[in-house]
């Protein structure tokens, strides 16, 4: 069989993980065999749902890395939908004994999944917006120029707001509650971060919109300022060398 | 030799050099991540996980010796790109180069792009075989000297050295991309160049670092809609205005930045038919695009997806001119490769300089070629065994089902982890660079 100690090179964890993948589906994995007689008359139902819970194992185990792999992500989320999709004709099935499930699993599986997938995947990528809120590095305010539209590049002033999607140049109204959610600024307290801090308003949850909202204007400069010290006392500028002379 | 008869023409591919550590056990920063011959082919860079590039050079020919063309020795090596840490997200940013791509020579130094999935980076590699000596102020080693003890004066002058090969960061191109990066690819102007991460190609202009200029955004305004990330990209080698992305549901698309300044519709759209009978839970992602290139007439561009190869023509659309099948072999063996996360593996393509043959890479170190005019294909193996210099390699079969003839190796027999991403094929000769996990091959045909 292909999967049979056929690791690639990981982390450990996850080579943990994939033993355990490889363990629980070990002793359903006859099915993946094309060669086998039973696998053309196995119904569909009973391969869809163990390729949904492998597909949603995945999905999970993508989530988790701290900096989802977009592609693998989308193709696996693609694929979840077909299978699921696929699920729905379930009266169609022929029946099929000496099955380890029964031929009406299909049923539940699906009313118990339908809603829960959609939730599932709805806060599943949610969450990857709420990433993409946190990953707006400081950048110069967009200028419309005539050809295309130029972002930031190296953040050379430090008048800058960092909450602009570099696409349009609009504000990301949840940007703000997303950057700071999962910084601790304890370490940052002082007179200087008060004011900015109480500023602070939770936008809309929903992550789509980009209206601009007017507790945003107020806080904008307090922001940058709260941006800026940031990175001076982390260091971050110390990454950036600025070029030097005859560059 | 490719399969069929042995006609005058067919190439018969030799082992020339291994480059990297024999040991089994790999080291995780030396797996390398992108091979690239520079414009004249004398260049042959390789990136790898731990950030590093490593240039080898090729030797000038000895005339007397001209039985082989000259091997490949280490010219260069530099760190390109350290781990860093995105203090803003609390998270690391892989120092592993994903695409080197160099450019013209324009003066004694070369110049080449390298990125990680970050930050681009553009370096000038240059040589320094003399150096001053005799300064007036200061001693050879470096001290200076009183100068009340300095009674006559000379001129310093350059004294020849041993060759020393100095790789500088001219730019640093950096925080202009959300998403990993995972293209760049020089303009024909030799000015500008594009990046592409998942979802968006920024224009750069090779002098400016502080701004680039967004071309292409795919991101949708909620991102729960998103199913569709940008996988490659490419400008045309001759049109300095038009370019390529391909995308993970298998579609080119050709955009003319003339058209527009945001080039989001497309000029063309390249996309074949799904074909019914092979429909499968693992149709798109068997279907999206890893790699794209252009032929060096520009007259056409290969893609490469987890199966096959496909050529296309620019004036035609609706489907490949030709299609090679690169393993259809694991067509039937879907499931096992999406469990472990091979169905996901990004090979890479490349022409060959006259644009008559393709190559790519597959599974247990096995790599092809596609003669485009004979239409025959050859499959060879990178392997230290039975590779002596100048050995003819011997074509490779693989079993897909029934009975395994002698020297035919079976389907479930094939080492998954061993696999060729990367390869490379110099501008004018037949020579080839394939990389392995953490070696590099580099074969030429036989020169009688």
């Amino acid at each position: 069989m292909l999967s049979k100690g056929l690791k690639r090179k990981r982390e450990e964890e996850e080579e943990e993980e994939e033993e355990e993948e490889k363990e629980a589906l070990a002793v359903d994995t006859w099915w993946l065999d094309s060669d086998h007689p039973a696998v053309a008359q196995a119904p569909p139902a009973v391969a869809s749902s163990s390729l949904f819970d492998l597909s949603v194992l995945k999905l999970h185990h993508s989530l988790r890395q701290s900096e989802p792999d977009l592609r693998h992500l989308v193709l696996v989320v693609n694929t979840l939908r077909r299978i699921q999709a696929s699920m729905v004709p379930t009266a169609a099935l022929p029946p099929v004994p000496s099955l380890p499930a029964a031929p009406g699993m299909a049923d539940s599986l699906l009313a118990s999944s339908d809603a829960a997938l959609s939730a599932s995947m709805a806060s599943l990528l949610e969450d990857l917006s709420h990433i993409e809120g946190l990953s707006q590095a400081p950048q110069p305010l967009a200028e419309e120029g005539p050809q295309g539209r130029p972002i930031g590049g190296a953040p050379p002033s430090l008048g800058s707001l960092d909450l602009l999607d570099p696409a349009t140049g609009c504000l990301l109204d949840d940007g703000l509650e997303g950057l700071f959610e999962d910084i601790d600024t304890s370490m940052y307290d002082s007179e200087l971060w008060a004011p900015a801090s109480e500023g602070l308003k939770p936008g809309p949850e929903d992550g789509s919109g980009k209206e601009d909202t007017p507790e945003l204007k107020e806080t904008e400069l307090k922001d940058t300022e709260l941006d800026y010290l940031m990175d001076v006392l982390v260091g971050t500028q110390a990454l950036e060398r600025p070029p030097g002379p005859g560059r | 030799m490719y399969n069929g008869a042995g006609g005058g023409n067919d190439i018969q591919w030799c082992f020339s050099q291994v480059k990297g550590a024999v040991d089994d056990d790999v080291a995780e920063a030396d797996i390398i991540s992108t091979v690239e011959f520079n414009h004249s082919g004398e260049l042959l860079a390789t990136g790898d996980k731990g950030g590093r590039v490593v240039i080898f050079q090729q030797e000038q020919e000895n005339k007397i010796q001209s039985h082989s063309r000259g091997e490949y020795n280490v010219y260069s090596t530099f760190q390109s790109h350290e781990p860093e840490f995105d203090y803003l997200k609390s998270l690391e940013i892989e120092e592993k180069i994903n695409k080197i791509r160099w450019l013209p020579q324009k003066n004694a130094a070369q110049f080449l792009l390298s990125t990680n999935d970050k930050t681009i980076k553009l370096w000038k590699i240059s040589e320094r075989d003399k150096r001053p000596e005799g300064y007036n102020l200061k001693e050879e080693d470096g001290r200076y000297r009183d100068p009340t003890t300095v009674t006559t004066l000379r001129v310093p002058v350059f004294r020849p050295m041993d060759l020393m090969v100095e790789a500088s960061p001219r730019r640093i191109f950096a925080n202009a991309h959300t998403y990993h990066i995972n293209s760049i690819s020089i303009n024909s102007d030799y000015e500008t160049y594009l990046s592409a991460d998942d979802l968006r190609i920024n224009l750069w202009h090779l002098e400016i670092t502080d701004r680039s200029f967004n071309i292409v955004d795919i991101k949708p305004a909620n991102m729960e809609e998103l199913t569709e990330v940008i996988t490659a990209a490419e400008f045309h080698p001759n049109s300095c205005n038009t370019f390529v992305y391909s995308s993970s549901k298998g579609t080119i698309r050709l955009c003319d930045m003339r058209a527009s300044a945001l080039c989001d519709r497309h000029s063309k759209l390249f996309e074949e038919p799904e074909d019914p009978s092979n429909r499968s839970f693992f149709s798109e992602i068997i279907s999206s695009i890893s790699d794209v290139k252009f032929s060096h007439s520009g007259r056409y561009m290969m893609t490469r997806d987890y199966l096959s190869v496909k050529i296309w023509d620019l004036n035609m659309e609706n489907r490949p001119v030709e299609t090679y099948q690169v393993h259809e072999y694991l067509r039937s063996k879907l499931c096992s490769l999406y469990e472990n996360d091979c169905i996901f593996d990004k090979f890479e393509c490349c022409w060959n300089g006259s644009d008559s043959v393709v190559m790519t890479g597959s599974y247990n170190n096995f790599f092809r070629m596609f003669d485009r005019n004979t239409k025959r294909d050859i499959t060879l193996e990178a392997s230290r065994e039975n590779n002596k210099p100048r050995t003819v390699l011997k074509p490779r079969k693989v079993c897909a089902s029934g009975k395994r003839k002698k020297d035919e190796i079976s389907v479930d027999s094939l080492d998954f982890n061993k696999k060729i991403l990367h390869t490379a094929w110099h501008p004018k000769e037949n020579i080839i660079a394939v990389a392995t996990t953490n070696n590099l091959y580099i074969f030429q045909d036989k020169v009688n």
